[in-house]
This record gives structure tokens, C-alpha cells and sequence, in this order.
């Protein structure tokens, strides 16, 4: 009987190329995700060195970050924007690898396409320029952001360097309370943690919670791995997976099919295998939680109230504790419930698939955007928003006043000019409420689609809890 | 990529905690298809002010700074997103490597594999370094690779960690792909008994699905 495996340890050994001693492992990737950002740099990178792309079949490019979402023309676009996106479509015709352009109906942003897609499988290596990469672990599959170096490595030898990391059990017990969602779990655990506090380690999320977790929760969940400093974050897979990949385009068929079932129930963690750190979080006394100020780790349940730095023992994190509340113009021991904002995001790679919307939609229905407050709904693809169409989510939130949009990362990372004026308030769905990041002076509240429906339609902070059932 | 062996410098120091990428170089940067000229966007958010003029009460803004090739920076530096461009926006503003008690993982990666070097150093050593700043702007480090050493102002040395895979490569300014490149004959053994899990080129000769109706 050979030693007891984690799910990641199974993965990492069996892409595992060659290793010398002393130098980290050459580890093969099964999938090569690009969009256009990170990318022109690579592609000059492998021109200069006279290298070809190795396997252009095991790469897929979209276009998600720089895009217009008000509509799909070039004069919405910066004369930067333009050139970027113009890079991309050149770069992919010349190194042979399939493209979604922003006119193309099957663009999206880069992690919501891959699983709807079927791309995305248990047991696989995936990789993207982009540190939300860890989302595709919700599959079962070892899945992590890499720079741009990194990705000219992946395109010229389809590998890439990696030290072997730690792994992380994170396990979530209990029975999440209505009104609560994947994307509270993932708060609660960041602001147990501490944004450093999964370096250098793999998540792997277990326990009763994770198991109920339908697909689109599961993706949510390991997307934000990152904001708790772990690279990647991964779900064993079980009969919720493979009911969700079973009828997708790129999922196995027939035969094939079956050899793959069989494959991936040898994923999960053995009995007996052990992880070299672990925590565990009782959801069934979580809140929908909330940050209050700038890294995701800074977050409390919507009752609560924020912490009061006089009471930190560390100076260096007083100090940052003071910066939060500085930028955020919010006071220590404040309750955050009722205070009035500007604007609400629902999108990202974190929260704009269609569950999400359907969310979010609940709230909506029947209600009106509260005066004053600007409301942008941007779906995570094109799919999504076909399929949000169809269901008639889309007139749900423009009756109550919300701006639907077209599908890219729009108000994430603000660079298509989505974005907050200076000293705006904005609940978003997004993962990252650093300083500035949906606009210069902007800030930020994350929290669950629900929790920023409640908000567009109240003009404030509000309990979820109170408007739904 | 320029060689790193040792390096004498004074320090600039940056105490805030977690500083994560979108600190390093704001998204509205980011839409760059090279690697120059990132130098001045560096911290942009702390080191502009709204019109556009420098912020004369954030560091690098300080005359004394300029020409410093070491950032001291707080715990847990370079979190969030995988941007390389923080690694070239660093690199752009002269800095040759960044001194911190922990780094976020990618950029880490990042750092290594464009030759800045990320010195990893204990809490009290970290403490240390910023009160010896606080108490004299000038004090120099000496940061020596092959010793895997810091030389620290009082003259005692700590080690730093770094895997010798790494610490070759900075050494002899050596661009990581040219090791996968000759290790190619072996992933192309792995290929063989490890085919393909997806063909995403048939989504070239595709049809795209047609728009839904839009009302």
C-alpha cells in the first residue's frame, strides 16, 4: 500500500516532468489560458527567440479585461486599449491559437469560460496570467495565477518551474444559514487568516458545507484562494462535479467518458493523508460578512461592528488598520448597516455567473434601484448572458434601473473605464477592495450578490436576510 | 538579464503592510504591450496627487532616494494580482531588490525571473532594519548572493534563503526558459504517455453560436 495522498499531492505528481535536485519541478500543464493583458509581452518574448507556441491546442485566449462593456465598438476604447486587444488577435493568428474576441459569441471572462465550457477538468494542470486562476480548482484540478515570464515559459514548452508548495486544508462544517452564501464562506475564512495567511500553500476546502455547494458556489469559493495569499485552491470532485461537466463541449464523451469517471474518483484525498497546515470554520453561525476596509482580509459579519485599532497589539498591523479607516472615512467600532453608498458592481470572475444572477435577481424583482445609486450588472459571458436573457433576468434588473452590461472584468479592475469617481462607495461582487482598484480615490465593499442587490435597491448597507423569504 | 552578485545600497523604506500589486502599478497602467518606461507609474496611486504633481510626503518623491536600489518594504509585500509589471515598474524606478519579511508567491516568481532579488529576512532582523532607517535615512546594506548574506549597517550578517536554482540563474544572469528549452526531449516523453486532455483547435474551424435576439 504506498503512502497516503492529498487531492493536490495526486495532481502534482502526476505532471510532475523531471526534477534535479536543488532546482524546483519542471510541472506539465494541461491548459494554457490567456487574455490580453499579460500576454504581448510573452508573445514578443518567444519572436525574439525564434520560438513557436508547443501546443496551441492546449491554449485558449480571450479578451476580458481592457473591453468596453457599455457596448462592443473600438471607439469605446482608448487608443491603448485598442492596440492590446489588436496585439492579442495578432499574436493568436501568428502562434495558431483559438481566440474569443470581444465580438465573438462565446467571449467571456477567462475563468468563467473555461468550466463553461467543459475546458476545465478534475485532475488537470491549468495555468493563466492571471492570479484568480486559482477559481478552476473547484474541479478538482491544480489551477494558479503565473506572470508573464511564466506564461512565454508555457507557451514555448508547455511547463513550467514550480517549487512544490504546502498544503492547506480548510475545512468548513456545518449548514450555511439562509441569506448566506459560498462567497461569505470565503470572507470569513480571508478574515481569519489574514490576507498572508495561505502563502506558500494550496487550499484544499473540505467538509459537509463544501459538499453542498453546487458548481458555480464551489467556483466562487476557490476564485478569492488568492486573497487568502494561497495560490491555488482546490474541491475533491464527486458526482455535483461530474453531473455539472457531464454535458459540456469539451467534457469527455462515450467510452472516453467513463475511463475519465473512473480516473477522477481516484482524486480525493486518501484517508490517512495529512496536510501541513489546516483550520475549521463552523458556517452555520456565519452572517453575510462584509469588508470595511482595504485588503479582503479586513472583513465582518454585516451586524458587526469595526474593530478598533487601539485594541491591536501589533503595531504594524494598528497602523494599517488606521490607513483602512482613513481611506475608507469610517470610524473604529462603526456598524456598517445603513451607511449609504454610491454605487453597486455585480460581475467579476468571482460573482457573474448565472446562479449569481439569479441571486441577485431575487432581490431585484419587484423593487427599484433606490434614488441616486448607479447599479452595473455585468455577466461573466456571453453564455451567461444569453442564458440570463432567456430566464428574462435581464428585465428584471433593468425595470428596477440597473445598466446591463456586456460581459468582461468592467468595475474589478476598472481598466475600460468602468470605474468609481474618488471617494465613491461601491458593493461589489468582486474580490479585491485594495485602494483604487475600481478607480483612482474609490472605495470598496465586498460582499455576496445578495448582500449588494440589498444594497442597489436600499441606497445602503443592508441585510440580505430582511428582504428575501 | 543583468547579473546579480552583490550589492551596497541605502535603503527606501515602505512600512506598509501587505502593499499588493494594484499598489505597485495601478490597473490603468497595465495596458502596455511592452516592458519599458513602467518605472514612472511605479506606486502611482501614493506618489501622484490627484492633479497629477508629485506627492512630496510619499518616499520615493524624496531627493535623498533617488539613485537607491534596495526597497524595504513591509510584511507580506507584492500580494493580489499576477502582474509582472510590478516586477518592471520596481526595476524601471532603479530598484535592483526588495527586502521584506514574506512575499506573495507569484511575485516572488515574478521577481526571480527578471532578476530582482527578493531578500527574505526574520521579523526582529525586519524590525531592525526600520529602526536603523528611522534613526539615519542613510545607513547602507550590503546584500552578497553568493553568501546568501545581508550585511547589515551595525556590520553583522544574516542569511537569507533562496533555492539554488534561483540563486544560479541571478548569478550568471541566465533567462530561466533556456533550462526548460533543454529539457525538452523529456516533456516530449511525458507527452507520449500523457495525451492531450483537450483539442482546443477545433474552436477554430467552429461556427460561433448565433446572438440571441437582443430586445
Amino acid at each position: 500500500m504506498s503512502q497516503p495522498k492529498t487531492l493536490f499531492e495526486k495532481i502534482w505528481d502526476d505532471h510532475v516532468v523531471y526534477e534535479e535536485p536543488g532546482a524546483p519541478a519542471i510541472l506539465y500543464i494541461d491548459l494554457h489560458l490567456i487574455h490580453e493583458v499579460t500576454s504581448p509581452q510573452a508573445f514578443q518574448g518567444l519572436r525574439e527567440k525564434g520560438l513557436r507556441v508547443r501546443r496551441p491546442g492546449q491554449t485558449l485566449a480571450t479578451m476580458d479585461h481592457s473591453i468596453p462593456t457599455v457596448g462592443r465598438d473600438f471607439s469605446l476604447m482608448d487608443a491603448m486599449a485598442v492596440k492590446q486587444v489588436q496585439t492579442l488577435e495578432a499574436n493568436c493568428r501568428e502562434f495558431g491559437i483559438p481566440l474569443f474576441n470581444m465580438f465573438d459569441d462565446r467571449q467571456g471572462i477567462v475563468h468563467v469560460i473555461g468550466p463553461e465550457l467543459g475546458l476545465t477538468q478534475p485532475g488537470m494542470t491549468i495555468v493563466c496570467g492571471d492570479s484568480h486562476t486559482s477559481t478552476h480548482g473547484a474541479f478538482g484540478a491544480l489551477a494558479f495565477g503565473i506572470g508573464t515570464s511564466e506564461v512565454e515559459h508555457v507557451l514555448a514548452t508547455q511547463t513550467i518551474l514550480q517549487r512544490k508548495p504546502k498544503t492547506f486544508e480548510v475545512r468548513f462544517e456545518g449548514t450555511l444559514p439562509e441569506g448566506v452564501t459560498a462567497k461569505d464562506m470565503i470572507l470569513a475564512l480571508i478574515a481569519t487568516i489574514g490576507v498572508g495567511g495561505g502563502v506558500g500553500h494550496v487550499f484544499e476546502y473540505t467538509g459537509e458545507a463544501v459538499r453542498r455547494l453546487n458548481m458555480e458556489e464551489r467556483l466562487t469559493l476557490c476564485n478569492m484562494s488568492i486573497e487568502g495569499g494561497a495560490r491555488a485552491g482546490l474541491i475533491a470532485p464527486d458526482d455535483t462535479t461530474f453531473e455539472y461537466l457531464a454535458d459540456k463541449p469539451f467534457a469527455p464523451k462515450g467510452k472516453a467518458w467513463e475511463e475519465a469517471l473512473e480516473r477522477w474518483r481516484r482524486l480525493p484525498t486518501d484517508p490517512g493523508a495529512t496536510y501541513d497546515k489546516s483550520v475549521t470554520i463552523d458556517v452555520s453561525r456565519l452572517e453575510p460578512v462584509i469588508t470595511w476596509g482595504i485588503n479582503p482580509g479586513m472583513a465582518i459579519p454585516i451586524t458587526g461592528r469595526i474593530p478598533d485599532p487601539d485594541k491591536e497589539p501589533d503595531p504594524r498591523k494598528r497602523r494599517a488598520m488606521q490607513r483602512a479607516l482613513e481611506y475608507m472615512n469610517f470610524r473604529p467600532g462603526q456598524q456598517l448597516l445603513g451607511h449609504p453608498i454610491d454605487v453597486v458592481f455585480i460581475g467579476s470572475c468571482t460573482n457573474a455567473r448565472i446562479t449569481d444572477l439569479r441571486q441577485a435577481a431575487q432581490i431585484f424583482k419587484g423593487r427599484k434601484v433606490a434614488p441616486g445609486v448607479r447599479v452595473l450588472i455585468v455577466p461573466g459571458s456571453q453564455q451567461v448572458k444569453r442564458q440570463a436573457e432567456a430566464e428574462g433576468l435581464d428585465r428584471i434588473f433593468k425595470e428596477a434601473g440597473a445598466e446591463w452590461r456586456e460581459p468582461g472584468c468592467s468595475m474589478c479592475i476598472a481598466m475600460n473605464g468602468d470605474r468609481l469617481e474618488p471617494g465613491q462607495y461601491c458593493v461589489s461582487t468582486s474580490n479585491r477592495n485594495f485602494e483604487g482598484r475600481q478607480g483612482p480615490g474609490g472605495r470598496t465593499i465586498l460582499a455576496s450578490p445578495l448582500t449588494a442587490a440589498a444594497a442597489a435597491v436600499t441606497g445602503k448597507i443592508t441585510d440580505p436576510r430582511t428582504l428575501i423569504g | 538579464m543583468e547579473p546579480f552578485v552583490t550589492l551596497t545600497s541605502k535603503l527606501v523604506p515602505l512600512p506598509n503592510e501587505n502593499v499588493d500589486t494594484d499598489q505597485i502599478i495601478p490597473a490603468q497602467y497595465l495596458k502596455v504591450t511592452d516592458k519599458v518606461g513602467l518605472g514612472k507609474y511605479l506606486f502611482a496611486g501614493w506618489r501622484y496627487l490627484p492633479d497629477g504633481s508629485p506627492n512630496p510626503d510619499f518616499v520615493l518623491n524624496r531627493p535623498e532616494m533617488q539613485g537607491r536600489k534596495v526597497l524595504l518594504a513591509g510584511n507580506n509585500f507584492g500580494s493580489g494580482s499576477s502582474r509582472e509589471h510590478a516586477v518592471w515598474a520596481l526595476q524601471g524606478w532603479g530598484f535592483r531588490a526588495v527586502i521584506s519579511t514574506r512575499f506573495a508567491d507569484i511575485f516572488y516568481n515574478n521577481a526571480l525571473k527578471n532578476g530582482l532579488l527578493p531578500v527574505v529576512v526574520d521579523e526582529e532582523t525586519h524590525q531592525r532594519l526600520f529602526r536603523w532607517v528611522d534613526a539615519d535615512p542613510n545607513v547602507e546594506i550590503t546584500i552578497d548572493l553568493p553568501n546568501q548574506k545581508l550585511c547589515l549597517p551595525d556590520g553583522t550578517e544574516v542569511t537569507f534563503p533562496i533555492d539554488s536554482f534561483s540563486k544560479h540563474c541571478l548569478l550568471k544572469g541566465l533567462d530561466q526558459l533556456g533550462y526548460l528549452l533543454e529539457h525538452l526531449p523529456r516533456v516530449e516523453a511525458y507527452e507520449t504517455s500523457h495525451p492531450p486532455r483537450v483539442d482546443t483547435t477545433v474552436l477554430l474551424t467552429q461556427v460561433p453560436p448565433s446572438p440571441a435576439p437582443r430586445s
